[in-house]
């Protein structure tokens, strides 16, 4: 009965050593833990007219746009051509 | 999907400081702490000499976010990097991890204690209620909740900072150099990014012979 137990045991031992661990940690990537943020097309556009126009309050794909516009006023060519 | 991004270039920028004057001024940004700087390269060789406003890059997979032990780092729906001062704790490792330097740490008392970490936030504020005071104390103005785009970017006379969604101002950038039919070697998205083809190099810089220094 000893024997066997001890056979048993010699072999899950010799066993455990075919498996094959993960050698490289992978790491988790951490979680922001602090306060929520509000979007910036959630607010409602100043009463001044700019340059990429205005946008409706919590609509994203105006404020977009608006921005858009905005960012092409960087660009001269287009700028002075119009 | 916007993704917040600044592009300088190196033929336009002229070492002005414009840029960094206009972040200190809108931002209101402490003493001993620059948001933005201009760095030179080959200072006072002519036809050598190059300058690049640097500031955070917003980057897409920031090492910022990745080595905060308090995960006080944010990625906002526009791609701009921002953090949660309150949860800041000082450490400095942010400042190690950036390639840019962009994280900047006030002195906050004697002994060189240092503060929270401060650094660029392509003008979007920070985790406060928008356009507060609050807001502007802890982290600046909130131009984008404005309809505007960072007054470094804007202030820029000779248009070298570029700031918005990538693709558009790689647009402007990609016309601008065809037109001039040179200068993305130094500094684009070519460099910044990629050439594109695998294995493939950015083009050859023109030789230039420097004449002589400048006084």
């Amino acid at each position: 009965m000893k024997g066997w137990i001890f056979l048993s045991i010699l072999s899950l031992t010799l066993l455990g050593a075919c498996g094959e661990s993960e050698q490289v940690v992978v790491y988790k990537q951490g979680k922001y833990q602090g306060k929520p943020d509000a979007q910036a097309w959630a607010n409602t556009p100043l009463s001044a007219e700019w340059r990429g126009g205005t946008w409706k309050a919590g609509d994203r794909a105006s404020w977009e746009e608006s921005i858009k516009n905005r960012q092409l006023a960087q660009h001269e060519h287009k700028r002075i051509y119009q | 999907m916007a993704r917040m991004k600044f592009l300088c270039d190196a033929e336009r920028c002229i070492e002005c400081n414009g840029c960094v004057t206009a972040c200190k001024n809108e931002n209101e940004v402490p003493w001993g702490v620059n948001r933005r700087r201009v760095v030179t390269i080959n200072d006072g060789v002519v036809g050598a000499e190059k300058s690049i406003s640097v500031a955070c890059m917003h980057c897409s997979d920031a090492p910022c976010m990745a080595v905060c032990p308090v995960d006080c780092f944010y990625r906002t729906d526009d791609g701009v990097v921002l953090h949660d001062k309150d949860l800041c704790i000082g450490c400095g490792y942010c400042f190690y991890a950036c390639p840019f330097g962009a994280p900047q740490f006030p002195q906050a008392g004697a002994f060189g204690l240092r503060g929270k970490m401060d650094k660029c936030t392509f003008c979007a504020g920070g985790p406060e209620v928008d356009r507060s005071a609050t807001e502007f104390q802890k982290y600046g103005r909130n131009r984008l909740s404005e309809g505007k785009l960072p007054a470094c970017a804007e202030m820029c006379s000779t248009k070298a900072l570029l700031g918005g969604d990538g693709d558009v101002i790689a647009d402007i950038y990609r016309e601008r150099v065809l037109r001039r039919g040179r200068g993305s070697e130094v500094w684009g998205w070519g460099t910044a990014y990629g050439p594109g083809n695998p294995g493939g190099k950015p083009p050859a810089m023109p030789q230039q012979q420097p004449t002589g220094a400048k006084s």
